[in-house]
């Protein structure tokens, strides 16, 4: 059930924060739930704007599973006045909240086929819905890849859920950093150059990539040199997202709007203008 | 079980040389095993001898005085270490230095710069089998060095 439909689409609801884990020195994660009525429904890959009171609106990726539930989790990096407020709220605290908005992965359609997830950094948390609803419905799924990378290992996102996810023999995992020193007994380089070793058919492979740009960018690359077809690759854009509802232009991507086309897109759809850098 | 031979021929590496070449190549070849912690080579070693990865990882390190040695890449099954044999000086550029129990193929490369520069077409196949590795290599040193996950 959800909660009660909005007539103003500006205005946010009012949730209080439920818990909060620090993933990285400057990174948090908040369960939030609403102070009145249920958690509207999501898909995996759709966005919240969060209003910390008085300071501003910002996007961010849903981070917790899509299954029934009373909060919603969003993991939160400092990198502004409004991200940096949220991530200081403490458990009771309030903050405003607006959503979900936007296309998400297609985890059902990718039902039947090698699923290849390719994350780094802070990207892995909008992965984290998806990679949640496949491995809750792994006999729906051919071979299931994980491929993250990360600045370094200090700064490994969900680090403990990595830790659970590589002990399923259902799931191939790998991890590698940019940069590390020689107690590192990982992979060391970039996440792109784990496509090529990595197990999968290209030819039913659906693969959901989520990083920063330039990060996608060869990481599509390396897809498409490993077979898989640019119609089977999916991408989460990042813009600055304001109204989040298709008004306000400041997301336009091209001809699309990223917070109602997006934020995730098929890729061959966007191909055209990825690399315009005026775009 | 497979033998060196049978182990080369079908590696990748391989695919582009003419029978003849691979078996100039396999002739070259000799089998290597790295226990964890084992250095294949040193920077500034004479770079004598490539590896071909059958399973295990390398580390590839470059020590700076006074700090503890930074690991820029890691090789894993399947994959080639050592491209210095093929460039004058003829001496490798880092240390490389086995991460967990690593098998490998070593091949020789002093005999193998030898028998390029006899013939030249198997110097252009060796080119055409290292580029591409050089250039991948090349391009995720440019993705890394851009600290993509940088804070914004």
């Amino acid at each position: 059930m959800s909660a009660a439909p909005q007539l103003d689409p500006f205005l946010p609801d009012i949730y209080s924060v439920r818990d909060v884990r620090r993933e990285l020195p400057d990174t948090v994660t908040l369960e939030v739930a609403p102070k009145a009525g249920a958690r509207p429904d999501f898909e995996p890959g759709q966005f919240n704007m969060l209003y910390a009171f008085g300071i501003g609106e910002i996007a961010i990726s849903l981070s917790g599973s899509a299954g029934s539930g009373e909060t919603f989790i969003h993991t939160v990096r400092e990198v502004g006045a409004v991200s940096a407020a949220i991530s200081k709220l403490e458990v009771g605290a309030e903050l405003g909240l607006r959503g979900p908005y936007g296309a998400g992965w297609p985890v059902n359609a990718a039902e039947g086929s090698d699923v290849v997830f390719v994350a780094g950094g802070l990207g892995l948390a909008p992965l984290r819905p998806a990679i949640l609803h496949v491995l809750a419905n792994r006999n729906r799924y051919g071979r299931v890849v994980l491929l993250f990378g990360s600045r370094n290992p200090t700064d490994l996102l969900y680090r403990d859920e990595l830790a659970v996810w590589r002990q399923r023999l259902d799931v191939d995992i790998d991890v590698t950093v940019d940069h590390a020193d020689a107690e590192w007994r990982g992979n060391v380089g970039v996440v792109p150059a784990l496509i090529p070793r990595a197990s999968f058919d290209p030819t039913d492979t659906i693969a959901f990539v989520c990083g920063p740009e330039v990060m996608m960018r060869f990481s599509v690359a390396a897809l498409r040199d490993a077979g898989v077809p640019l119609d089977h690759v999916y991408v989460s854009m990042e813009r600055n997202m304001k109204c989040a509802i298709g008004l306000c232009g400041h997301c336009q991507f091209g001809p699309t709007f990223v917070c109602k086309d997006g934020p995730v897109m098929r890729f061959d759809a966007i191909a055209d203008i990825f690399s315009i850098r005026e775009i | 079980m497979k033998g060196l031979e049978d182990i080369l021929r079908e590696h990748p590496f391989l695919s582009g040389f003419s029978p003849e070449q691979s078996d100039l190549i396999v002739g070259c070849a000799r089998n290597h095993r790295f226990n964890a912690g084992q250095y294949l080579f040193h920077e500034g070693d004479p770079a004598d001898e490539f590896y071909l990865i059958r399973r295990g990882k390398v580390a590839l390190e470059i020590v700076a005085p006074g700090k503890p040695p930074i690991v820029f890449a890691t090789l894993g099954e399947g994959e080639i270490v050592g491209a210095s044999w093929l460039v004058a000086p003829h001496r490798t550029m880092f240390d490389a230095r086995a991460v967990e129990l690593t098998r490998a193929i070593g091949i020789d490369a002093a005999c193998l710069r030898g028998k390029c520069d006899e013939d030249h077409s198997l110097g252009y196949e060796m080119m055409k089998a290292f580029l591409p590795i050089l250039v991948q290599r090349l391009n995720a040193t440019r993705l890394q060095i851009l600290d993509v996950y940088g804070r914004a």
